[in-house]
């Protein structure tokens, strides 16, 4: 008889809220263990809601500060200082004009200030103690003003100096011209000689006081000032600024409150880029500024996606676990009549549960956390950012939390829907979970699109997205690789005749239930962002040390005139140092390709060559051969054939300007027209210590045009470094030198700087994988329980299980810090071969420092976790456990 | 109507790649109100029998009809229903919840249901095995013979038309066990459930009104006649 009468969608079901009930209650004897394993996931919340929030503060103070990142209103910048007569007249039309009473006289004019500054790279000496060193100069004049104002740069925001009433003295000589002059020095450059305000610091020959040391100028991060250490002077020595040196000349432009000035570059704008002359606005500056910054707090929200994603990881393995324990329960309610996906709901209710109070607790920690990070980037930040609650970061925090913690504990809840009532009956039936589920699948695909999906949504990029979410995979693939093979090497290779104590804790790595996959991934990763971090640091600085050692020059001069060059050689002689290499240098403009201008490239949608190819300033050598860091790509070397110059360009350059052989350059030689031909393109090597070029002309074109000389020796040691720049400052004071010593230092000490950002973040990582291994130990205690106390039971002394746990949490911690290192030296090894192409020898001892933290972390953390089962009698510790 | 029709009923399992045949062609028909015990040494086929007239498990051929339903044309979902609706069961070692409390383990049942008032129908249901004070406690908390009396309380929760006992007092002394029994067979009296024990203790298998005995998966004897003369008496 068949069963027509039977709907099982007549029978009354239980209501949504039975379910919440039942999650409740079944959640009530295991809640701290939920809350553990939830734990993983607060600090990815927490670095990810502490770096978003960051972001939003950054990104709303640079939009209040814009105007302190320029110190003006417009800033326009030239290299020729005889375009400033142009500025009046093209303003005039442009800007409203106001009546004003001034010392009793009505003007009618622009209103608009603005002050000058010549900036140069130049050696500046020290005398109290013979220092010196290539720093910037900055040379600021009196503001200009149409309607009387005397004030000067900075227009807004706050030169931080010490003392403060050096600004006021600053200000004051502008005017009254005092002897000595004044001079500001960035704090950077005094530290660096242990010079103190009251001491002189002498520039192209000239003494100047220093009144004040600037902690910061508006708009400029202490990074900058680490690479070109600044100092101010209201007056410069002509000879300083002879032609052929690299001046570059700024206007800072304030107007009257209200001026629109956007609308101003709109009008003037093309006409001031004809001229050659650069403008840059609040907005601009803004822009620039937000998208920079921007772009870091995206990169560093990915490094927190990581940390985040590691606990997913935990997440999922600690749900499985608690999944394994929950199956008899299940089977029971299953026998009582609930239906497979009530089941899975109640689990799914208490994993969702856990995960928005693990996002809440991480929201509220990273909260917390984003009041220290401008501290942490301050060294990097142009502003100083106001710290507020974000409130998008906080509901994006959440949502992520929740969304995730349901995304990743799905894949072994989906068992739940499996379970047989059958295991009511029968302890050993187990065939209803052994065949693999079809939606796992889904699962998956859901777990990479959301992956996609996030890096997509804090990058904005898809190719960036997916290759981030590629190379995580892989990352991942690789560590479960390893850890896989270490724990097929352990059994392949198992010690029988080792000790019981050994032979029980390696045995552990792999018998069933065992951690040593999710902690190799978790904690392998931690080990390899902080060792990679180290790796990498070692690799740059091994470069720039590379090109210090053997015979290769190591101390550059250059902004040598045409008659300098013998006096300078003649020093360098002296002081019995080589001429390893000189080359002429030749300043000049683009003024066309193919005939086509500027402008009218820009309006032919084909292939156009960048905007700042017409722009840019290039600098040019002549010759007609190449040297040792050059290689020949197609064409030829450069030449000249049948009254035609045939030029090299640089091969990257070329494509970028989409270039073909054969194409015709007209350049701008200071004035002087000459026409090029693209004759050939050539690699070259800029890691070395050579003056490379991206334009080569053969010789017999430029001897005769105005040019400054570069000549490169080696000096064996710093005292011979101090004596030649010594010489050069009283001798030839506009020529500069790059002592290889001081770039080495100033690398690493940005990378010092660097990798303490980096390393904060890799905190994250670091420790959402100890709280993985504390939540593991924790899940997986109560297995461990009945061992020990069988262990026990069979005559094991506290000694032997302790030694046991030491051993195996040791191993662990091993197996995952190696793991993680040998990722890393793969990785850096694959940067040193193809991307730095230096010959690779990793740092051994953080490697090792790196290695022992981790395990010694793993064991102290595995055997708190298990202190229970060493001081508790047996039978205490069962009769607690549910 | 039959309450419970086993037809032709074959179970084979598959281990190691060879075919192990534990229950061959059993069957039987019970009515309303009847008890009934299955017994045979272990490995019999005793559990298994009980699984598939349960729905906890699906035959290899045969049908079995609960309430006259043909269960192994039900997924497994339908089946819980069909458990929920007219099935409760005692088990040897109790399957108690044990995150629950006492109360809230009777309550499971009825919640299912859907049915209003359930922590009032559990609370009548512990006092009447006499816990109604330790409803609050957790199974941990409870002696076997208390938990076992919690799951008879859970069992008659749902008002079943049928009860499977596999067992019921396997895990207990013989004191205890002579409570449970008790109080197992008046509650069944009492809502005249009909009553199927799987059991290997005689004893209790003589308080049922019918025995089938199976061995090798095969029914060696069936007392139906016994009924009629027991009940003659």
């Amino acid at each position: 008889m068949d069963s027509p009468h039977f709907q099982t969608n007549l029978l009354p079901r239980p209501d949504a809220g039975w379910l919440f009930r039942m999650a409740w209650r079944d959640s009530r004897r295991s809640r701290q263990r939920l809350l553990l394993f939830m734990s993983a996931i607060v600090l990815g919340i927490a670095a990810l809601v502490a770096i978003n929030s960051f972001g939003d503060n950054l990104a709303q103070s640079i939009d209040d500060q814009a105007r302190e990142l320029l110190g003006a209103d417009l800033v326009l910048s030239t290299n020729d200082p005889k375009k400033e007569k142009l500025f009046y007249p093209l303003l005039k039309k442009v800007t409203p004009t106001t009546s004003q009473t001034i010392n009793g006289l009505n003007v009618v004019d622009s209103p608009y200030e603005y002050t000058n500054e010549i900036s140069f790279a130049s050696m500046v000496s020290f005398p109290k103690n013979q220092g010196v060193r290539l720093a910037q100069v900055k040379n600021l004049t009196l503001g200009v003003s149409n309607f009387g104002s005397q004030n000067s740069y900075p227009y807004y925001g706050e030169w931080q100096i010490v003392p403060q009433s050096a600004e006021k003295l600053w200000r004051d000589q502008l005017q009254k011209r005092p002897k000595p002059y004044y001079a500001l020095v960035d704090d950077a450059l005094m530290v660096q000689f242990g010079a103190q305000v009251g001491d002189s610091v002498q520039v192209g020959g000239v003494s100047y006081k220093i009144i004040g040391r600037v902690l910061k100028t508006p708009g400029q991060s202490t990074v900058t000032t680490t690479v070109a250490p600044t100092v101010f002077l209201p007056f410069v020595a002509e000879d300083l600024l002879q032609r052929g040196s690299r001046v570059s000349y700024k206007y800072y432009f304030r107007f009257t409150d209200g001026t629109d000035v956007e609308k101003i570059i709109k009008q003037v704008g093309p006409k001031l880029e004809k001229e050659g002359i650069n403008y840059d606005t609040v907005a601009g500056r803004k822009k620039q500024t937000g998208r920079a910054f921007g772009d870091l707090t995206k990169f560093l929200s990915l490094v927190a996606f990581v940390a985040l994603l590691l606990g997913c990881v935990g997440v999922a393995s600690a749900v499985q676990l608690y999944v394994k324990e929950k199956i008899a329960s299940v089977a029971i309610l299953r026998t009582l009549g609930a239906s497979g996906r009530q089941a899975f709901l109640i689990y799914l209710i208490q994993t969702a549960i856990m995960g928005f109070l693990g996002a809440a607790i991480g929201a509220l920690v990273g909260s917390a956390i984003q009041l220290i990070l401008p501290r942490i980037f301050s060294n990097f930040l142009p502003v100083t950012v106001e710290t507020s609650l974000s409130f998008p970061a906080i509901l994006g925090g959440l949502g992520t939390g929740l969304l995730i913690s349901v995304l990743f504990s799905l894949l072994p809840l989906l068992a739940i829907r499996n379970v047989s009532p059958l295991r009511a009956i029968r302890n050993s039936y187990e065939d209803d979970l052994s065949g693999r589920d079809p939606l796992r699948w889904l699962v998956y695909l859901l777990v990479i699109a959301f992956m996609v999906g996030f890096a997509y949504l804090q990058t904005q990029n898809l190719m960036l997205a997916i290759g981030f979410t590629g190379g995580l995979l892989l990352a991942f693939g690789i560590l479960t690789a390893l850890g896989l093979g270490l724990i097929w090497l352990v059994r392949r290779f198992f010690p029988a005749s080792w000790s019981y104590v050994w032979r029980q804790s390696l045995a552990n790595l792999y018998r069933p239930n065992n951690q040593t996959l999710i902690l190799v991934t978790s904690i392998g990763l931690g080990a390899f962002l902080i060792a990679t971090l180290y790796l990498t640091q070692g690799l740059l600085l091994g470069q720039v040390e590379l090109s210090a050692s053997g015979k290769q020059p190591n101390m550059v001069l250059f902004d040598i005139q045409n008659e300098q060059l013998g006096g300078v050689k003649k020093l360098v002689a002296e002081q019995k140092l080589p001429v390893l290499q000189q080359v002429p240098v030749v300043t000049m403009r683009l003024s066309d390709i193919n005939g086509k201008t500027d402008h009218v490239n820009r309006n032919d949608t084909t292939a156009r060559p960048p905007k700042w190819a017409f722009t840019r300033e290039y600098r040019v050598t002549y010759r007609d051969t190449l040297i040792s860091s050059e290689k020949l790509v197609s064409g030829k070397a450069p030449y000249q054939a049948d009254g035609a110059v045939y030029i090299s360009v640089e091969k990257p350059f070329f494509d970028r300007m989409h270039l073909k052989l054969g194409d015709t350059l007209n350049f701008n030689v200071q004035g002087a027209p000459i026409q090029t031909i693209v004759g050939g393109t050539r690699d070259v090597e800029w890691n070395r210590v050579q003056t490379n070029f991206l334009v080569v002309f053969p010789s017999g074109v430029l001897e005769q045009a105005p040019q400054f000389h570069v000549l490169m020796t080696r000096v064996p040691n710093n005292q011979v470094s101090a004596q030649l720049q010594r010489g050069l400052v009283s001798q030839f004071p506009n020529v500069s030198a790059i002592d290889l010593g001081l770039i080495l230092k100033t690398v690493d000490e940005i990378l010092g700087q660097i990798s303490f950002v980096i390393q904060f973040m890799a905190l994250f990582s670091i420790l959402t994988g100890l709280l993985v291994l504390a939540s593991s130990v924790v899940i997986s205690k109560f297995q461990r329980l009945r061992e020990s106390v069988l262990l026990r039971t069979l005559g094991a002394s506290r000694e032997q299980i302790l030694s046991i746990t030491v051993l195996e949490y040791g191993l662990l911690g091993l197996l995952a810090a190696l793991s993680g290192i040998v990722l890393s030296i793969a990785g850096t090894w694959g940067l040193a071969q193809f991307v730095f192409e230096v010959p690779y020898k990793p740092a051994v001892l953080p490697l090792v420092v790196v290695a022992s933290l981790v395990t010694v972390m793993t064991i102290l953390i595995g055997v708190f976790n298990s202190r229970e089962v060493l001081s508790r009698p047996p039978l205490d510790v069962l009769r607690a456990e549910v | 109507m039959s309450i419970l029709r086993v037809e032709n009923l074959t179970k084979t399992y598959t281990s190691g790649g060879r075919e192990l045949t534990v229950l061959h062609g059993v069957n039987f028909t019970l009515e309303p109100g009847d008890t009934f015990a299955i017994v045979g040494p272990s490995g019999s086929g005793k559990t298994t029998l009980l699984g598939l007239c349960a729905g906890l498990d699906r035959a290899s051929s045969g049908s079995v009809y609960l309430n006259d339903i043909r269960l192994d044309t039900l997924n497994e979902d339908q089946r819980a229903a069909i458990r929920n609706q007219y099935v409760g069961f005692i088990f040897q070692n109790f399957q108690l919840l044990p995150t629950l409390t006492a109360l809230e383990n009777v309550m499971v049942p009825l919640e299912l249901r859907g049915e209003k008032g359930a922590a009032k129908t559990a609370q009548a249901l512990l006092d009447r095995v006499g816990l109604g004070q330790r409803g609050h406690h957790y199974p941990t908390q409870l002696s076997g013979g208390e938990q076992q009396r919690v799951s008879l309380a859970r069992a008659f929760a749902n008002r079943p038309k049928l009860l499977f006992a596999d067992e019921p007092t396997g895990n207990l002394d013989a004191d205890t066990s002579a409570t449970v029994v008790d109080l197992l067979f008046e509650l069944n009296r009492e809502a005249g459930t009909t009553l199927v024990l799987v059991t290997h203790d005689m004893e209790l298998a003589s308080r049922t009104q019918r025995i089938i005995r199976i061995k090798g998966g095969t029914v060696v004897t069936d007392t139906k006649e016994r009924k009629s003369e027991r009940v003659e008496e």
